[in-house]
Formats: structure tokens, sequence, C-alpha cells
């Protein structure tokens, strides 16, 4: 059992901040199902720049519920420029510390803030925009270097705590070794750019694929005597198991391809990638 | 975490079970007046290997078997390897060894172990399993091979109850002269066993899954079946494992498998109708939940739920205030960062293996406790879904 404060455990039991704000002025949106968390922030900013709300939606465990509710509470309050200040060491802080292997629950947090923060600003975040390192956890050399620097990080173990690059098939090790190594003697600065046209969030994704499974792939298929189920979404990879007549169905891939992802690019996103679960 | 109120609802007995009262008893005055040891000249530690004997004799009628193919070892672990092991050193010039994908920790990572420590020395087949946790036997039909030292397949599975067909698995590697390992750690005590009438060669069990203490547990092998130790020492055991017998657990051992004789008509009515009633009524209350597993070909005691968009630590965690215990395969119970294997080869999507639930039933659990768990659940459920990112879109 993780030892948890009286702090994570009082914010996981009665957190603060559920919900979402309606019309908001900036909305962040991080991690995936697959990952095992997920939180989408909204903040109601007003004309002096001043977060009056904040509302959460997690999707995880204690430590990241509570993580979620305690930012909320820190940031309400702040104006926009403090808000951008704060980092996953003063999240786990204002909980009374979290377990090491948990780490990566604050720094969700900070990464959904700064994700807020910047499409309020009409900015993207640019660390999703780095080399894929670990494709577990979909996490880029960016991400890793900046928690590497910011929390002073000094062994693969913590990149993983932090980030959680590396907890899954341990293949991108080495490539962890070098970015320590690098991220422990360079000076980072990683600039935000302007906005491109906006992108879709995950959520709205995940939301608009599964309007289009249900009502146009899935009638087709189910004419078959298959069916498809949505397993996850992260970035623009698309994961699909097919169920029934369809699973064993030899042309499963073609069926994929040729139809479902056809589909899913006209009616959704042109750069979508889908792919069978395996 | 501040417990609402002071009885625990333990529904966790395949993590580890309640050291039954009887067994105790039995246990007890090894601590205090028997305390000779067995290898001892004098009647005083002599008497001490006539009970041990006696538990000898306990174990092997519940397996249906022969007192001297029973040996006793510190836990299902020490077993699980010691079978492998040995059948491995037995034919040094085979590097083949079957197994599934859904196997525990003891046989999984030492599979792993045999790979890398050996620098692939050793080959490793990992049976498949479908949606509902089945094997393919025309699969493991093909796998057998002139090569093969050992086939390792679970009895029946820790996280969802699945029970495997070792009967027909151990007749086929037979009839190719393969030896055939089974962990039933899970298996007995719940499922009627006869190996007296079987093609296995080597099964595993642990005392603590089926109320004996922990840090006991046996192996059974064949007679006639070569036979290399694990631990080796002094000659305890008939020399098959070294170190000075843990005496009061293994007389706890030999009463807990007789008291499963008596049980088991009990264990597989009523609580697996306990268990029915539990399964049931969750998948009926709540929303968007989902059996994992075979629902006929299972344990009586296991139920293994998943509650989709929700994770499983956060469950158990308000479980908790309720003093409600249960296990999770979800990522974040386990300290590492993917969900349970065993669910993850079943392919069930990570929508629902994050929040999946095991409840593990014993003889002990009683009808009011299964509706004080239906009462609390769908609230937990809701209030999570209520939190997450993921439920609106289906809300
Ligand atoms: C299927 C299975 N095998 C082996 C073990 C290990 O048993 P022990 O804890 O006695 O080493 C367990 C218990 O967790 C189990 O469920």
């Amino acid at each position: 059992m993780w030892e948890y404060t009286d702090k994570v455990q009082q914010h996981f039991l009665e957190p603060k901040n559920v919900g979402e704000i309606e019309n908001p002025s900036g909305t962040g949106d991080v991690g995936s199902l697959a990952c095992g968390d997920a939180l989408k922030l909204t903040l109601k900013i007003d004309e002096n720049d001043i977060i009056v709300d904040a509302k959460f939606k997690t999707f995880g465990c204690a430590s990241a519920i509570a993580s979620s509710s305690v930012l909320t509470e820190i940031i309400k309050g702040m104006s926009v420029d403090e808000a951008a200040k704060v980092t996953n060491e003063d999240i786990a802080e204002a909980l009374g510390g979290l377990p090491k292997e948990k780490m990566h629950c604050s720094v969700m947090g900070r990464e959904a803030l700064e994700a807020a923060i910047a499409d309020y600003r009409g900015l993207v975040p640019p660390m999703a925009e780095g080399e894929l390192v670990c494709e577990c956890f979909g996490v880029t050399d960016l991400e890793i270097l900046r928690a590497v620097k910011e929390s002073n990080l000094r062994s693969v173990e913590e990149i993983t705590n932090f980030t959680k690059a590396g907890g899954g098939c341990g293949k991108c090790e080495d490539r962890l070794r070098e970015l320590l190594k690098q991220g422990s003697n360079q000076i980072l600065d990683i600039p935000m750019v302007k906005a491109q046209p906006k992108r879709m969030t995950v959520l709205q994704k995940i939301k608009k694929i599964e309007e289009v499974l249900d009502l146009e792939i899935r009638p087709a298929l189910r004419k078959d005597g298959g069916d498809i189920e949505l397993v996850d979404v992260d970035g623009d990879f698309v994961t699909v198991s097919l169920l029934g007549a369809c699973k064993s169905c030899q042309k499963s891939q073609t069926t994929i391809k040729d139809y479902v992802e056809k589909k899913l690019r006209e009616l959704v996103l042109e750069s979508l990638i889908v792919e069978e679960e395996n | 975490m501040g417990a609402a109120n002071e009885r625990v609802v333990y529904m966790d007995n395949n993590a580890t079970t309640k050291v039954a009262p009887e067994v105790f008893e039995a246990m007890k005055p090894y601590f205090t007046e028997l305390y000779g040891n067995p290898s001892s000249m004098h009647t005083f530690g002599g008497a001490v290997s006539e009970s041990i004997k006696k538990a000898r004799r306990q174990v092997a009628n519940l397996l249906g078997t022969e007192p001297e193919e029973i040996t006793f070892t510190s836990c299902g672990t020490e077993s699980d390897s010691t079978a492998i092991l040995s059948a491995l050193r037995t034919y040094p010039d085979k590097r083949h060894i079957i197994t599934t994908r859904v196997e525990h920790p003891a046989v999984k990572s030492l599979c792993e172990n045999l790979e890398m420590v050996t620098g692939n020395k050793y080959r490793v087949t990992r049976l498949k399993v479908d949606s509902e946790g089945l094997l393919d036997l025309e699969e493991y039909r093909a796998a057998l091979s002139e090569d093969t030292a050992i086939v390792s397949v679970m009895w029946a599975n820790n996280e969802t109850g699945v029970v495997y067909p070792v009967e027909e698995m151990a007749r086929m590697a037979k009839k190719r002269d393969i030896l055939f390992h089974t962990d039933a750690v899970q298996a007995v005590g719940k499922v009627p066993i006869n190996l007296g009438e079987l093609d296995i060669d080597f099964l595993s069990l642990s005392g603590h899954k089926l109320h004996a203490p922990k840090g006991v547990g046996v192996l059974y092998t064949r007679k006639g079946t070569f036979f290399v130790p694990f631990l080796t020492g002094g000659h305890q055991e008939h020399g098959r494992r070294g170190g000075t017998e843990n005496v009061s657990s293994i007389i706890g051992l030999g009463r807990a498998c007789e008291l499963a004789a008596e049980k088991m008509e009990e264990e597989n009515v009523r609580v697996k109708a306990l268990r029915d009633k539990l399964e049931q009524g969750l998948l009926k209350s709540i929303p968007s939940s989902m059996r994992n597993g075979h629902e006929t070909n299972r344990l009586p005691n296991t139920a293994n739920i998943s509650f989709e968009f929700v994770e499983g630590e956060a469950i158990l965690l308000h479980m908790n205030r309720y003093n409600i215990c249960a296990s999770s395969g979800s990522a974040c119970t386990s300290g590492s960062l993917e969900p349970s294997h065993v669910l993850r080869a079943m392919g069930v999507p990570f929508t629902a293996a994050h929040g999946s639930i095991r409840f593990s039933l014993s003889v002990y659990n009683t009808e009011e406790e299964v509706d004080f768990v239906l009462e609390k659940m769908p609230a937990i459920i809701a209030s999570l879904r209520e939190m997450s990112p993921f439920w609106e879109k289906k809300g």
C-alpha cells in the first residue's frame, strides 16, 4: 500500500473544484487512457489576467486526483504570469509530498496548467513537439530534458518516476541515459511557439471518433457480424480493436486501413493513423 | 485512511487467507511444548517427526496421492522454481520451456530470468489466451517439441480465477515424454484434485491461500520423476530440500488440507452462490461494467470486474473507507506503470483494465457482507466517474 500523506488523502477523498467550466478561457488536456491517467483542466480568467476559477476532471489514482485538486486551489486567485511559474514540485509540496513513484502525477498537473495557459494565450506548448522517446507512454525528449533539469533528476529510474518514460517495455533506456547526461549539462530554453491552426484536444478527438464509429462504421461492420471498439487515442494514433466476425477475418488489416482509417480521416482529422490493437 | 466501521469485509482471499481457528489450534503446541527438531535422535524430537509425517499424509490425501510424493517448501514461489529448475537440470540438453502469458510472477519472472541471465540459452513459448482468458490447445500441441524440457501451466489464474485444462495438457505432454508442472496455488482447496489419476509430474501449492499460515508450501513430485534439489543442505525432506522444517506451519498446512477437503462442497456451492450474487449484482447496478474471465470455467470464489473509465487504485481506496478489502489490476496499485499482464494478454481494453477490481471470497464470507458491498459500490464508482474526463461522453 502506498504511503499517502493526510493532505493527499484529504484532497483525494474530498477533492476541490471537480468539474468543467463552461466556455473556459483556457483548457489543458493531458494524459491518455492507455497511460492510466489523464487530466482536463479548465480556467476562467478575467480581464485583469487573474485566474478567477479553475476546475478539473481527472482519470487516475489517488495521487493524480489529489494533485489536480490541490493544483486548482494553488492557482485560483493568481495572475496568469504567477501561475505560469508553478512547478510540479510546488504541487507535490502542497500535498506534503508524494511517493517517488507517483511524482509523475504532479508533473501531469503542471503540464495541464501549462497547456491551459498556452491555450489562453493562443500558443501551443512545445513539449509535445519533440522527438518521441518513450513509445509506450508517448513521452518526448523535450519533456524528459525538462524534467531532468527542473527536478534535478539523477537516474533513469527517477526519469520514469517523474515522466513515466521507460516504464513500459524499457526499450528506450539507453536513450534516457543519454538525455540524463545531456539534461544535467545543458541550459534548457524552450520557447513557446505561436499557435498554428488550433489543434483538436484529445477529448474532442475521442468524442468525434466515437461519433463516427457509432453513426458510420459500426452499422456497416455489424452487417457482417462484426464490431469495433475504440481502445485508445494518443496524438494522431488511434488504436481500435475489431470484434466478432471482424476479429478472425483475414482481411482485418484491410478493413482498418481502407475503411476505418479512411472514414476517420475524412470525417474527423486528416492526420489520423488507425492501428489495430495487438 | 479512517475506517468508517470497524468490521473488515475481507474479499481478497486470492492474495492471502486468514488462518483457520482449527489450524491455529493444531499449530500452537509446536511453538510452546513440542519445539524439538524432527531430525534429532531423542524421542522429544522424534515425536515432532511423527507429526510431520501425519501432515504429509493429510496433504497427500487432499491431492489424491502418496505421502512420499510430497515435499514441504517455504512458499509457492519456491515450489515453482524448484520444479522448473529441476527439469532443466535433469535435461541439460533441452532448452525450451512452454508456459502461458498469464502466469503468476513466480513462474513468469523465473522464465524471463532464464532467458535473460543465460543470454537466451533458453527459449520460452508463452501460450496466448483469448478474450475470456482461455488457451488454444492447438497452439499448445504445435509448441510441444523434442527440445521442450518442461511445460508449466497454472491450474487456475490468481487474477481472473480462470481454470486451465491441465489434466488434458499434462496428458498431451506425457505422450511426448515431456515433464509437466502446474502452479496450483489458487486451485488447491477450491477445485477437486486427484493426482493419482493424472499425468502431472510437479504441482505447487502454497499454505496461505488455503487458511494455513504464510511461508509454507508444497511441491508434489510424481514418483519416479527425476528430481534435482533447489536448496541443498541437510537431509530433511528425504534429501529433497535442505533446511530445518518450519514445523508449526507444516502441521498447520496438514490440518488446513484436511479442512479444505471437508469444505470443498461449501466452497463450490455456498461461496460460489455468494460470488455469483456479488458479480451479478455489481454488473446490474453499475453501468459500463464487465466481467473479466470465462463465466463458468472459473474458480468458485473469484470475480474480476472492470468498471470502465475509472482507475482501480482510486476505487480500492474508496472501498477502504468502508473496510472492504479487494485487489486491482490497475497500473497504479502495482508500482509498475502498466496494468495487469493477465488482463492485457486477454486484450481487455485500457479503458477497462485500469479499472479492474478482483473480489475473491472464502468460506468465511457471509451474505450480509455481499449485500454491504453491493450497497456501497455503485456510489463509489459514480463519484469517481463524475470526476473522470472520459466518462461524460458515455454519461
Ligand atoms: C498462482 C500463484 N502462484 C504462486 C504464488 C506465490 O505463492 P507464495 O506467496 O507462497 O510464494 C501465488 C500467490 O500469490 C499465486 O497466486
